[in-house]
Order: structure tokens, then sequence, then C-alpha cells
């Protein structure tokens, strides 16, 4: 005959140290390792700036994927920024930022240059913008820092403008760029965004002419981003299928900002 | 005899202590956010009473001039902690511990009673299950208020494409509102958890670690018996 092992029946305190050591032996290694994995995250380096900057290289990588998929599985250009009556509107309009709009501007001179997919330069003059029918929309403006504001503005639609222009063939790429005069501040845009119904180039604010401090003589108003999107003063304007380089996106924000 | 009895599920364990440093990390981030437009304050006929936050407060957690790092994190983690959430709620459904979370008609009543017992005003508490009034109705609330700052949390991240969270919420001014006072609602909460954590003692912390409690402790016989008869 061969010895056999018997195995006994663990006792009722053999289970329950087992179970315990085993319980917080393993809660013990997740939470090491949880601290281990937010100190990787936390102290892994920033992006080389280039059109994004300023965010850790893993977020980026991440948020670059959210933000897509959430765009491509919610945006909807029928879905419109909700509008207000006109009495809504705020009569003291907040301005957050002058980069881009306090070099010296000779109005009259101003010309906006559109760069076409060939290259072909247009300069197109306010009067020519003006002549066009005009879009006005009164909705709540909406700043990356929290605060939101009803305001009015009135201008050209994007979508009427890229017909008017023939720039139908533009609109195939992927982005839009815009620039102000001075190429101090700059966005870049997603076309769909662009295309918005409620996208525009405005040119009055409370129904009066946009003045100096908001992006005179021609901004951009679009409702489906956050305030730093809607750059004031336009000097150029352009079309691409890489992204543009965007002033906060350089900075750490997300590249779309959308709503 | 000492006895396991079984008290928390591996997946109720799971989604506590997965939920602890999503939220922890979604209220931290958030504050780096709101530092950004932080113009919430307690008013009062005119009297302010608080501003959120002091200065002071700013400065011992440093969350001055961080928008885009709170962006950053508040809306990765936030797929996180909504996916753990989502996974709880569909928990206790399946399971059917809902059962035993949901408050009763007459948990209102008794929450009462049970505030007035731990407060140590009335000397018995009513009797219970696995929670008392006072637990189902914080843990219940709590799950409402998460799927709600979810929802407010959709109506100001994407205010157009969730129009319709957004308008569900009053408008996005409101929404950004909600949201910040369900976080207060959080702090209120863990608060109160940890201090009733400490006050219920080890052996109902370890529990939510191991899953267990020990039950029927009853001191050995020291002596031994002159027959060698086992005694199991």
């Amino acid at each position: 005959m061969t010895k056999k092992k018997v195995k006994k029946p663990l006792t009722p305190e053999q289970k329950i140290n087992r179970r315990t050591f085993l319980s917080f032996g393993l809660f013990g290694a997740a939470a090491v390792g949880g601290v281990f994995g937010w100190k990787w995250l936390y102290n892994s380096p920033d992006e080389v700036t280039a059109t994004t900057g300023g965010t850790r290289v893993p977020l980026r990588r991440a948020l670059n994927k959210t933000e897509i998929a959430v765009r491509r599985l919610f945006y909807s250009e029928k879905h419109l920024v909700k509008t207000y009556p006109k009495s809504m509107a705020a009569k003291n309009v907040r301005q957050n930022s002058d980069v881009g709009v306090e070099s010296p501007i000779d109005l009259a001179a101003w010309k906006l240059q559109v760069t076409k997919g060939n290259g072909e330069k247009l300069l197109i003059g306010i009067e020519d913008i003006k002549a066009l029918p005009k879009t006005e929309i009164v909705f709540d403006f909406k700043c990356v820092e929290g605060w939101d504001q009803i305001q009015y503005w009135g201008g050209l639609s994007f979508v009427d403008f890229i017909k008017h222009f023939n720039l139908d063939t533009e609109t195939k790429m992927d982005y839009v760029g815009l620039e102000t005069p001075d190429k101090l501040y700059y966005v870049g845009l997603d076309m769909d965004s662009a295309l918005h119904p409620q996208t525009l180039l405005a040119y009055e604010m409370n129904d009066k002419p946009v003045p100096l401090n908001h992006g005179a003589p021609l901004r951009l108003i679009i409702p489906v981003k956050y305030g730093v999107k809607n750059l004031k003063r336009i000097g150029s304007i352009s079309f691409s299928n890489q992204r543009p380089r965007d002033y906060w996106a350089e900075l750490g924000y997300d590249y779309f900002l959308g709503l | 005899m000492k006895e396991i009895k079984e008290k928390h599920s591996l997946a109720m364990r799971w989604c506590h202590w997965v939920n602890f440093p999503m939220l922890t990390i979604m209220i931290w981030s958030g504050m780096l956010i709101y530092w950004a437009d932080d113009e919430y304050k307690i008013k009062l006929f005119g009297h302010t009473y608080f501003v959120f936050f002091p200065e002071w407060f700013y400065k011992f957690f440093h969350i001055t001039h961080r928008l885009q790092e709170g962006m950053a994190f508040h809306f990765l983690f936030m797929w996180f902690f909504i996916l753990n959430g989502i996974f709880y709620v569909a928990y206790t459904l399946i399971s059917g511990e809902w059962r035993e979370l949901v408050p009763q008609k007459k948990s209102f009543k008794e929450a009462w009673l049970v505030l007035l017992h731990d407060l140590h005003i009335r000397k018995m508490a009513p009797p219970q299950k696995k929670y008392n009034a006072a637990q189902r109705i914080a843990y219940t609330a709590i799950i409402i208020m998460g799927i709600g700052s979810v929802i407010t949390g959709l109506a100001i991240y994407k205010p157009v494409q969730f129009y319709y969270l957004t308008w569900l919420c009053g408008g996005y001014h409101f929404a950004r509102i909600l949201h910040f006072v369900l976080t207060l609602g959080y702090v209120f909460f863990f608060v109160i958890h940890v201090v009733q954590v400490f006050l219920a003692g080890w052996k109902n912390f370890s529990s939510v670690i191991t899953g267990f409690e020990v039950v029927g402790n009853k001191p050995k016989p020291i002596i031994e018996k002159a027959n060698d008869e086992e005694k199991s």
C-alpha cells in the first residue's frame, strides 16, 4: 500500500485567514499599481509642441481618440445651437483676449485674403461681404473658462460665403485655418464645424458694426465651438488636409474644442 | 465557533474601490476647471457668506492656472467613472442586490430613528437587513447624484450635440451650477461616510475588502478534556 496524502479540510479559522490574506494582498497590490499608474501618467512628459502642445503625451493620445469618437458618434450639422430673442442679448458684450487685435490696423485698407486649394489668392473687401445676404444669430456664447453670455451677432454665414466665392472644391478638404492680419492669433477648424449652418463671418454686433476690440471689421462666430475658436479680426482664410496651427491647441487645449 | 458570513460581493467591492480614485480625480480636475471661472458664492439678502473658493484653498491644493490640464484629465477620466457607474447599476439590478439598497416606504421614517440612534439620542435602532434605512437612502441618493453628475456634465461638455440634456438641466448656465452643487454633495457624503466607517470599526471596514465578516466569535474552551475525544 502506498501512503495517501489526505488533505485535511481547512478549518474555518484557516479559511478566514486565507481569504483575508488573499483579499488584502490583492487589494494592496491593486492600490500600489494604481498609485504607480497615476504617477506614470502624471509625470509623463509633455508632447513636443507642433500642432498641439502642452499636454502629457499619453493624455493627448487618449483624448485625440475619445474626442474624435464623440464627434463621429454625436456630431450632426442638424444639431443647432439654441437661439434667443434679441431682447435677451447682453448689452455689455464680454471680451477676454486682445491677442491678434492689438496691432494697428487701417480698416479702409483691410481685405480678407482667401487662399484656394490651388494656391490662388482672393482678396475680398468688407463691402463685398456686406453686400451679400445677412444672417443674424442670438445665442449663448460659451467660454472655455466656464462663463457664458447671450450675444447678438450678424454677418455672412460661412456656407453662403463658400457658395458665393466658389469655394466648394475647398470644402472637400478636412480643415479651415484662420489667422489675424498680424498672424499672432490663429485657429484651426474641422470642416464640418466650419460648414455648420450657424457659423458666421460676423461684421455686426448688437446691430452695429463690430467694435475694434471685438474684432473689427470681420470676425468669426462659430457657436459649435468654445469662444477661443471665435477668432477676432480675420486676416486670412485657408484650407488644408492637415490640421492648421491653432493658438490654444499649442498651449495644451484640445484641438477641436467642439460643443 | 468562527464562521465566514458573506457580506459584500466582489462586484460591489470592485465598483466601490474603482469609484473612489475615479471620483477623486474627477473632483480634483473639476476644481482645476472651476478655478478659471470661480463665480459661485453663498449669498443671502445681499450678504455674501462664503465664496467658492478662498485664495488660500487654491494655493494649498495648487489649483490655479491649470484649466487645460483639468480639462484633459476630466474629459478622459469621466469615461472610466461613467463605465464603472453603469457596471455597478447593471450589477445591482441583475443580481437583485438593489432590493437591499433601495429605500422602502418605511425607510424615510426609520432613517430619523437611525439618525437619532447614531447621535446617541435614542437607544434602540430599528431592525434592519444588510443596510439600515439611512444607508438605503444615502446609497441610493449617491447613485442618483452620480447619474445627475453625468447628465449635467454631458450637458456642459457638448451642449449643442446633447442639447436635449442641456434643456433637461435648465440650460447651460444652470447645468454648470447643478454640476458644481452635486460635487459639494459628494464631499458632504464623503465626510459622513468616513466618519461612519471609523465608528463602525475595523471589522466592518475589512469586509469591504475581503467581502465577508466573521460571525459567532465565541471564545474556545481553554481546558482540554482528559479523554481525547475530538471535537470539531
